[in-house]
């Protein structure tokens, strides 16, 4: 096993009474008018729009392609940035999305436990990729990370971004189950310095999924590692985000940590398969200026 | 530990502006001219001048504000000895049933006051929203639960009122200062005769308005308006049984001087040049935000602010730089705007104060950052500023700015902190950062403060004492020790 590139042991430690607070201030922002709107469409447009259902269908998975492509008939509105599917779904939605720029994720690693061993999760990785993935979403040993063997995590996340050759990594900590910001943050570390491209708060299947004091630390931890070497890496918090109010909060929080570099698809995307519909009706209510029933809104 | 920063600096120059989001100000009412508060009524001076009251952001005038003279500060005293018979031998329960309804009418009308406090004052909504008002309808519930328990604070004692308090408060925190001076004092029995200060007279007169409201017997509360010299006139008068002053420690030197001899008594809430103390194993994002929060909040008008800042040396590069980087995201602007952060400087005199402060810190020759950002045309506002490499001997850090002006110091050992962060004339409050509770006990036993904060700054609650050591005066506010400078303890 690898020795660490940086010493675990002194990743900076995080309060989290603080922590908790600062997030909390980001939601007494108020965004309105143009700057909403301007916001809503950047956050639509920052969407991984999911589903991972083990009832999930190739007719379904179609069908949120074109929504992701089209998410509402006569609005002038952005794509969706990506569709995150199972490897198995991930031939089905190359086929769907030809010719758009909507990228398709894929997750891996025996996906969202991570309980099994390097060989299947390589496997996993070099399927979704063989299929088309552009991201690969993987999920992290959490039960190794909390038995201290911190190299065979960092290994594990190495090994995974090789196989995924071109394809992006985002690597999932499961926040949920790390039990403390301390963690939070080394396992940001470790994932970061192993060469994830993004890191990713969650897997949507456990609660807490992504908060906003989690997500804080984890820019604050991306901020670190760019300060030091100058790499970008992006953000995905995912799950538990279903309305704009909640997703603008999360931009403001993006804008005031990481700055502008940041507020685009390539660095930050939102994990959530309900936000998109909840955009389209704000989006429909500053156009019409009441809101619409959500007959009118497309559910996928 | 040692982070070594490279030349790697985040963008904060945005494509996504917020549009304004102002408070709206349609729901409130200001009067374009204030008496005195006298005796239950609203009585013109005697001498019938006015002064205006400015707001600071605008630099438009609000409203014109009486000038209360000798003459009209002893009617004021003279309607506050006449109550205080009734009032002191009314029992406890009943007037802590009065100050309940203060408190519950400040609640009810907390956004009229929270916008005339912006406006009037300078400070950002969000503060006075969130902060100003909550904290002073607070302290209006904490000591009505008081009154009718004073047997149970001082046991085995009995206790009496003092008789006449004459209570003179800044311009920093105008409602809620009223708040602190008059809730213990009325509890106890006492009557009041308050003076706020001459920039920020209006939500104190609005107060009057709402004690009338709350049919608060007559003369028990008297609010008298104006500047240096009315509240001189409080001082002396010989009737008058206690001072309770919050301002600077100039003037409060004076009132002492001039109450020697009597037996008035006093509490004095003076300056202050708080140390906020940052140690290598500390949480850095969070001591850094606890630092912007420490001088920063309410322009750093505040006399607990965290105005010198000790960094650990080993942490200096990580912690100045992202001190920089997080005031290019303070929003300095409309006091109003629910989204600014630091609002305008409370006057054109504080101001040109802060200034010359910031002229004899480019004379020194000191490294200095401010935010990119432009400031308002008009209106009286200041960038925030950091001065870096400061020295113990430096004007900078000896004395108090009372504005958003924070001096960075280093240090190598815990000893040699606790003597430069003593080695001031002052001893308000101070803050500890580090992830080590040993430490943090250890400073907080150490350091001359009144209130030492551990890895937070600026709480306040009802319930806590303030007040401070050396020359940021005596006596406490605030918890059961603020009942005690009120009382006579037999």
């Amino acid at each position: 096993m690898s020795e660490l590139p940086f010493n675990i042991k002194s990743t900076p430690v995080i309060d989290q009474v603080g922590l908790v607070e600062r997030a909390q201030k980001f939601k007494t922002r108020s965004i309105k008018k143009e700057a909403k709107v301007q916001g809503l469409k950047m956050a639509l447009n920052m969407i991984d729009l999911t589903t991972l259902e083990g009832r999930d269908t190739e007719g379904k998975v179609k069908q949120m392609c074109y929504k992701a492509m089209h998410p509402h008939e006569g609005l002038d509105i952005p794509t969706v940035a990506a569709v995150c599917v199972y490897p198995n779904m991930v031939g089905v939605a190359r086929q769907a999305l030809k010719g758009s720029k909507v990228k398709i994720a894929s997750v891996a690693t025996a996906f969202p436990s991570g309980m099994s061993n390097l060989a299947v999760k390589l496997e996993d990785t070099k399927m979704a990729v063989d299929s088309g993935a552009d991201e690969i979403d993987m999920v992290i040993s959490r039960g190794k990370f909390h038995q201290g063997e911190y190299s065979y995590v960092f290994d594990e996340i190495a090994t995974i971004k090789e196989a995924c050759g071109k394809a992006r990594l985002k690597v999932i900590l499961e926040t949920g189950e790390l039990g403390t910001a301390d963690n939070v943050r080394k396992a940001s570390d470790i994932a970061i310095y192993a060469g994830a491209d993004f890191i990713k708060t969650s897997t949507g299947k456990i609660s807490p999924a992504a908060t906003m004091p989690v997500t804080l630390l984890m820019l604050e931890a991306i901020k670190d590692y760019y300060l030091k070497s100058g790499k970008m890496i992006g953000m995905k918090p995912a799950g538990g985000i279903s309305d704009s109010k909640t997703a603008l909060h999360y931009l403001v929080m993006l804008q005031e940590t990481l700055g502008n570099d940041w507020m685009t698809n390539q660095w930050f995307r939102f994990g959530a398969s309900r936000l998109a519909n909840d955009i389209i009706l704000q989006l429909l209510k500053q156009e019409k200026g009441t809101y619409q029933s959500m007959d009118y809104i497309s559910k996928d | 530990m040692a982070t070594k920063q490279n030349s790697y600096s985040l963008n904060f120059d945005t494509d996504w502006n917020y549009a304004p989001a102002p408070e709206s100000s349609g729901h409130i009412s200001i009067k374009d001219k204030y008496d005195l508060f006298i005796g239950g009524k609203f009585v013109k001076p005697k001498s019938g001048k006015y002064f205006d009251s400015i707001n600071p952001a605008t630099e438009e005038v609000i409203a014109k504000v009486a000038e209360a003279e000798e003459k009209d500060v002893d009617t004021a005293v003279k309607a506050a000895r006449k109550a205080f018979g009734p009032w002191s031998k009314l029992s406890g329960k009943e007037r802590g049933k009065y100050i309940f309804r203060i408190a519950r009418l400040i609640q009810e009308r907390a956004r009229e006051f929270a916008v005339i406090e912006s406006i009037d004052g300078g400070k950002p909504i969000k503060e006075s929203r969130d902060i100003d008002i909550p904290l002073a309808a607070a302290h209006f519930f904490y000591y009505a639960g008081w009154a009718d328990k004073l047997e149970y604070a001082f046991p085995n004692r009995s206790v009496e009122p003092l008789g006449v308090a004459g209570q003179i408060i800044p311009w920093n925190f105008p409602l809620l200062m009223a708040a602190w001076k008059i809730a213990p004092a009325i509890a106890c029995g006492n009557t009041v005769v308050l003076k706020p200060a001459e920039t920020t007279s209006l939500t104190a007169l609005k107060l009057a308005e709402l004690i009338s409201d709350a049919g608060l017997p007559e003369g028990v509360v008297n609010i008298v308006t104006g500047a240096g010299k009315t509240g001189a006139a409080i001082v002396n008068h010989k009737d008058i049984n206690k001072i309770a002053f919050t301002g600077s420690t100039e003037v409060g030197k004076i009132i002492q001087r001039a109450i020697s001899g009597t037996d008035k008594k006093a509490t004095l809430e003076l300056g202050g040049k708080a140390a906020n103390i940052i140690f290598e194993d500390a949480a850095i994002d969070q001591a850094v935000e606890g630092v912007i929060n420490g001088i920063f909040f309410n322009q750093g008008h505040v006399c607990c602010a965290g105005s010198r800042l000790f960094v650990q040396e080993s942490i200096k590069e990580e912690v100045e730089s992202k001190l920089k980087m997080r005031l290019e995201t303070l929003r300095v602007g409309d006091p109003l705007d629910k989204n600014t952060d630091v609002g305008a400087i409370n006057s054109q005199d504080q101001l040109k104060t802060i200034q010359a402060y910031l002229e004899a810190g480019k004379k020194e020759g000191l490294e200095s950052f401010q935010p990119s950002y432009k400031l308002p045309k008009k209106g009286f506002f200041c960038k925030p500023t950091l001065f870096f490499n400061v020295a113990q001997s430096s004007k900078l850090a000896q004395e108090e700015i009372f504005g958003p002006v924070l001096t960075i110091q280093t240090f190598r050992t815990v000893d040699e902190v606790i003597e430069k962060a003593n080695n001031t004339p002052y001893g308000l409050s101070a803050g500890v950062w580090t992830d080590k509770g040993s430490k943090a006990f250890n400073m907080s036993s150490q350091l001359k403060a009144g209130v030492v904060w551990a890895n937070t700054y600026n709480k306040f609650d009802p319930a806590s004492p303030f007040g401070g050591y050396k020359e940021s005066g005596f006596g406490r506010e605030g918890g059961m020790h603020g009942l005690a400078v009120y009382l006579k303890i037999n």
